[in-house]
């Protein structure tokens, strides 16, 4: 039993933890908390729904709607972040709630209300574990997320783009004086968060069905992992997405199902309580 | 001279339509969730009202008096189904209003309906609309009470009396919820697990592997899409064995299509509309499930759902009504109230001043089985 709860945890605690990096790249480069992060996450998953409901193959399908919401990330920062940019982070912050609701609109009148179906990736009965069922989409999510964080880990560490996003973390003026492009890097980063997003939605639309609204819960998890993480950290979005999964899992397994939700928020509260700059915080990190 | 003429011919034309319409005509309203998160409900609910209309106005009326229905949207919110109502009763003067949609709108206007003495008769499930009996107010939908029944009467019949139960937290599942809970001792069912999910829910896993832990024979879910979909799904991908149970909140082909293969094998109430071509030829109500769904295709070229059922029900109720009562509210209560043995789309209705609804579980639920992306009747 115990091992099937922290199984759904993990899974369901990666697809926060895409969804909390998301947040953190964008606050990183820009200071500002984008509130239709969730919507990428729809943009993604509806895409792979529908596309895959017309039949095509899963080859294509992928990358059309990673390209899809990525496209969505870029549109976003080219139309409404970048002709404010001088605009405080507020002003920025509501920009991206106005975002967030034409998004959902959008979805809604070229999709419709119903929820779109999508059959698993890999179809088949679950693979057994110590006598554990585990199901071959959970562990298909929970790979993908385990590359992808791998590779974003080399790209912030390795490359002259991540390294100049996480510049931009520690001292957005500094980096702007080193001659750091932060337009172009405003840019990337939508772009970026929003793949990372999409991808997200892609691989649960077979587990959750895609639906116009599902963005806003899927971003509140994402926000709130992030923020318990410490925003502005990697390894701490990952590390609060997963903790937030799991303890959901483990609270609806052992608690209550009815206050699951409640349970896993409130430990989230109690933490931020005892740290509010969250597990792990660049400030930390600098210091080290 | 041709001024005249035309005079002359335009009177004719006056004469003889007024002629035609020598009755007042009988002036209905309702209110249907036509758009918003619940027009699935509305929509065909006012297609079909539409539908009967025009088919009673071709064939000259009831008793002669033509009949005009007035049909706004609530967009099944309670605030604007208020307003709607009142303007239904002072400025629109109609003699008896069909609907609403949803049960939060329904109680939302029962209290005004007995105010202004007006017949409401709502189309929504929910059993506190007509408990405690309010003289006015009736309802044709099924409660839950009856589906909850249907489904504990099958447990029994195959002895399966340790079921978990995981229902969605909103008005829906919480109703079936009580209804479960009620009921499981006078069927000698234990319920061993009580579980709950969300309606944005993502993951009934957890939920899922503490029902199987309590070693539950059946699970009983009860919920609107998605939830129950993914549940199906879940319950799959854990590999679980156990018969799984459906509310009639799911019953519509969108169900099969989202749970895809996992809903095969899972049993539900429904309303006999849904397997009406598989229903025995003795079945009263046959013949007229089978001339809803033929009239209603020809005309709007889909098939019906369940909820055009109820303003079906509904409007045949204040038909018989008002051909008894005339344009006279009170008289069309006590009408309402005394109708028995109505052959409708969802039941036979049996009124009574104790029971504002008048279904029983025989007729108003069929247990339907999913087989072959489709459901089937289930033989009992």
């Amino acid at each position: 039993m115990i091992l099937e709860l922290l199984f759904s945890g993990l899974v369901n605690g990666a697809i926060y933890a895409l969804i909390a990096l998301g947040f953190m790249i964008i606050y990183s480069a820009t200071g500002v908390i984008n509130f239709a992060q969730g919507e990428f996450v729809m943009v993604g998953a509806m895409l792979t729904a529908w596309l895959a409901g017309r039949g095509w193959p899963l080859l294509l399908v992928l990358p059309l709607a990673l390209a899809g919401a990525t496209l969505t990330g870029i549109l976003t920062e080219r139309f409404t972040i970048r002709p404010a940019r001088e605009a405080s982070p507020l002003t920025l912050i509501i920009i991206t709630i106005g975002v967030s609701i034409l998004l959902k609109g959008v979805a809604m009148l070229l999709w419709g209300k119903e929820p779109l179906p999508a059959s698993p990736f890999w179809a088949g009965p679950p693979l057994s574990f110590f006598k554990a069922a585990l199901p071959r989409q959970g562990l298909l999510v929970l790979g993908t997320s385990a590359l992808v964080f791998v590779v974003v880990a080399a790209f912030f560490r390795y490359t002259l783009w991540g390294k100049a996003m996480r510049a931009c973390a520690y001292n957005r003026f500094g980096a702007r004086i080193l001659g750091i492009n932060l337009s172009g890097l405003t840019c990337l980063a939508f772009g970026i968060s929003a793949a990372l997003s999409g991808l997200a939605g892609t691989v649960i639309a077979p587990l959750v069905f895609a639906s116009y609204d599902m963005g806003t819960m899927l971003g509140l998890k994402g926000f709130s992992a992030a923020v318990f993480g410490g925003l502005g950290s990697a390894g701490g979005a990952l590390l609060g997405g997963f903790i937030l999964g799991i303890l959901e899992a483990l609270a609806a397994g052992y608690l209550s199902s009815a206050y699951k939700d409640a349970i896993a928020f409130i430990l989230l509260l109690v933490v931020l309580f005892l740290r509010p700059e969250g597990l792990l915080s660049p400030e930390k990190m600098e210091k080290l | 001279m041709r001024n005249w003429l035309a005079i002359f011919l335009g009177g004719l034309l006056f004469l003889w339509g007024s002629l035609g319409q020598a009755k007042k005509p009988y002036r209905i309203g309702a209110l249907f969730s036509v758009t918003g998160p619940t027009s699935f409900i509305g929509d065909p609910e006012k297609k079909t009202l539409e539908m009967l209309v025009e088919e009673v106005n071709r064939a000259g009326g009831i008793n002669g008096h033509p009949v005009e229905a007035i049909i706004y949207d609530t967009q099944g919110e309670e605030t604007l189904t208020v307003q709607k109502f009142m303007r239904l009763v002072t400025q629109d003067r109609v003699l008896a209003v069909i609907g609403p949609s949803r049960t939060g709108t329904s109680l939302a206007v029962a209290p005004l309906a007995e105010r202004y003495r007006v017949p409401l008769i709502s189309c929504a499930a929910g059993i506190r609309i007509v408990e405690p009996v309010r003289p006015y107010v009736f309802k044709v939908a099924q409660s839950d009470r009856l589906a909850v029944k249907k489904i504990y009467g099958y447990l029994k019949a195959h002895g399966l009396t340790r079921v978990g139960i995981l229902t969605v937290s909103n008005g829906f599942g919480q109703s079936g919820r009580q209804e479960l809970k009620r009921l499981a001792p006078q069927y000698g069912i234990t319920i061993v697990a009580d579980e709950l999910f969300g309606p944005k829910d993502t993951d009934m896993k957890p939920q899922l592997i503490r029902i199987r832990k309590a070693k539950a024979q059946a699970v009983i879910c009860w919920g609107t899409n998605p939830g129950p979909a993914i549940v199906a799904r879940n319950m799959r991908e854990l590999g679980m064995t156990q018969k799984l149970i459906m509310s009639h909140g799911v019953a519509s082909r969108r169900f099969i299509e989202l749970a895809g293969k996992a809903a095969e094998g899972i049993i539900l109430p429904a309303g006999k509309l849904i397997v009406a071509h598989e229903l025995p030829d003795t079945d009263p109500q046959k013949p007229l499930l089978l001339s809803y769904i033929k009239r209603y295709k020809a005309r709007y070229g889909v098939e019906p759902s369940s909820f055009g059922g109820h303003a079906y029900d509904a409007f045949l109720l204040l038909k018989k009504a008002l051909a008894q009562a005339g344009a006279d509210r009170k008289a069309i209560r006590d009408a309402l109230e005394n109708m028995k043995g109505v052959r409708g789309i969802h039941g036979i209705f049996n009124m009574s001043p104790q029971d504002h609804n008048g279904l029983s579980e025989r007729e108003a639920f069929v247990l339907v089985e999913i087989r072959g992306g489709d459901f089937h009747l289930l033989k009992e």
